[in-house]
């Protein structure tokens, strides 16, 4: 099951640049949540102060509060703990390219220590499956590098990989931008049913996306949060001119 | 949808654009064509003729160390210790295995804190003093002519101890390994795209198994060919075993004691007065020659052993 995320006054830095400026959201459980804005407006760095992704970068810093559930995520819990219940999966797709596609799917277990056979077989499979991949690759799993899938098979690749470690949250930064249209409605048709089992989080660029995918919607301008709402509410009445100006088209 | 202005499709449909009128552009452009073609092939005739001059000292070398020295290679070459002088035959079987140890003990010491360093460099150090003061140290070692370093260690380890050996040897070469182990390392590491090591991270794999099973892994060939550079280099290295191994002319296992090497032997007969110790030189250089042959290219096929295909 998914958990939900509550996130109070986060504040974000890239050396001296504040990135994100007081967010205050909160992200339903078994829900999927869109996150839209033009480019630079501090999405990425949203989600990847989610999962603690933010602090690897060496000049980077933020402070506030961000609840999994009930762990507050900065004071309570260590990063690699964190990430294992909120996972990602990135723009570009990105296979370890020395490992096959089942040493792939299953090295957030085994990287981690995870060496029973019979149960990493298992999570292959579920996770593949989930990650409707299955189908395509189950005949050379050992035998091919994730590498040699195309693109749109290494980005369901990516998300089973996430998906293997169990995780409670996906974070997804714009998961099927660089996927052609076939490849994105396959993303887009996964995301919809990840959501019974995960809370979702996308940042995408394209507002027909987070239409057809998220119930919740949060529009970000230069590292603040504008509007947050129903997707529907979004996009026919949003309340903010510069939420209105943007989905219209008039800047971004 | 359409109605919103960022949706709609871009113009299209009206048909390939009209042809623009011959004019004078068109005559330099063609003219400009011709004299890149022209261009194009020449750059690849130099380029062939470079590969040429490369490869032609290199075979003649192995040509001539073949013709020289493949009439004195016999069995008695590789299972006798040197013939004392004035007897005829005899072999370097003990050089040969005291070069065998000297390079272990030289890559076991020397490749582990190479790769440690680079793995330091690329992963931890960026942009901090310490990271710096390694990397131009290193590049300066790099260029320490090798007398220099035996005589260091000849100081360090051998006037300490009161005696050569093959330790000091192994110590010797093991630091000239270094420089250039560590920096291979770390340009290798540092094209390992950084979104592969994200994906670890994102996965809650902790940095040291990321860096270990992620970034060193990916980089590996690099860094395999990058060790075996630095094998290749020191494996014929004379100048700082003279004052360190020093060389033996009977059999010697031991660590604390002079042993004997491929390339002090090679010098030693090469620079005698005897034309039989001059042909068994020749032979020397001959088998040192194959065996970092042998030795690179046994690596090379175990390394790409486990590379799946289509791994790019």
């Amino acid at each position: 099951m998914g958990a939900g995320i509550n996130v109070e006054h986060l504040n974000a830095w890239y050396g001296t640049t504040h990135t994100l400026q007081d967010i205050n959201l909160s992200l339903p459980a078994n829900h999927a949540t869109a996150l839209i804005g033009p480019s630079g407006c501090g999405k990425s760095t949203f989600v990847r102060c989610l999962n603690r992704m933010h602090e690897t970068n060496p000049i980077a810093r933020a402070t506030g509060v961000v609840k999994l559930g009930d762990l507050d995520i900065y004071k309570d819990a260590q990063p690699v703990e964190i990430r294992r219940r909120i996972g990602m999966v990135f723009q570009r797709p990105n296979p370890f390219p020395t490992m096959s596609i089942y040493d792939n799917v299953a090295s957030g277990l085994k990287l981690n220590g995870f060496r029973n056979r019979a149960v990493l077989n298992e999570t292959v499979e579920r996770s593949l499956r989930a990650a409707a991949l299955w189908e395509e690759v189950k005949d050379d799993l050992k035998k091919k590098s994730g590498a040699s899938l195309s693109g749109g098979q290494q980005q369901r690749m990516c998300i089973a990989r996430a998906l293997a470690v169990d995780p409670e949250v996906l974070l997804m930064d714009e998961p099927a931008s660089a996927l052609d249209p076939v490849s994105t409605s396959k993303i887009e048709d996964l995301i919809f049913q990840l959501k019974s089992q995960y809370t979702i989080v996308i940042v995408t660029h394209n507002m027909q996306q987070a239409a057809r995918v998220a119930e919740n919607t949060g529009f970000f301008l230069n590292g603040k949060m504008v509007e947050f709402d129903s997707t529907h509410k979004i996009f026919t009445n949003p309340k903010d001119k510069r939420t209105e100006d943007y989905i219209t088209g008039r800047f971004g | 949808m359409s109605a919103n202005p960022l949706f709609s499709p871009p113009m299209s449909g009206d048909g390939p654009p009209p042809r623009r009128p011959i004019d004078v552009r068109s005559r330099w452009i063609r003219f400009n064509s011709v004299r890149r073609t022209v261009v194009s092939h020449l750059i690849t005739v130099l380029a062939a003729l470079s590969t040429v001059v490369v490869i032609v000292p290199l075979v003649a070398i192995l040509g001539y160390l073949l013709y020289m020295g493949a009439s004195s290679l016999n069995l008695a070459f590789f299972t006798h210790i040197p013939a004392p002088i004035g007897e005829r035959g005899g072999g370097m079987a003990n050089a040969m295995v005291g070069s065998g140890i000297v390079l272990a003990l030289a890559s076991s010491m020397g490749i582990p804190v190479g790769i440690a360093a680079g793995v330091y460099l690329a992963e931890f150090g960026r942009g901090k003093t310490l990271a710096m003061a390694v990397r131009f140290t290193a590049d300066v070692l790099n260029g320490v002519p090798s007398i220099v370093m035996g005589i260091a260690i000849y100081s360090l380890i051998v006037m300490p101890q009161k005696h050569f050996s093959a330790f000091a040897g192994g110590v010797a070469l093991a630091i000239m390994m270094v420089p250039t182990v560590a920096r291979t390392t770390e340009e290798m590491l540092a094209t390992v795209p950084h979104a592969i090591r994200e994906a670890a991270l994102g996965l809650g794999v902790p940095k040291w198994r990321t860096v270990i099973s992620v970034s060193l892994k990916t980089a590996s060939p690099g860094i395999i060919t990058g060790c075996m550079l630095a094998f290749a280099r020191v494996a014929g290295e004379t100048a700082p075993l003279l004052f360190t191994a020093l060389g033996n002319q009977f059999w010697s296992y031991k660590l604390n004691e002079p042993i004997a090497a491929l390339p002090l032997q090679i010098y030693a007969y090469a620079l005698s007065p005897y034309d039989e110790f001059h042909r068994l030189a020749w032979a020397g250089s001959l088998v040192l020659i194959l065996m970092i042959m042998v030795a690179v290219t046994l690596v090379r096929i175990y390394a790409s052993r486990g590379i799946l295909k289509g791994a790019s």
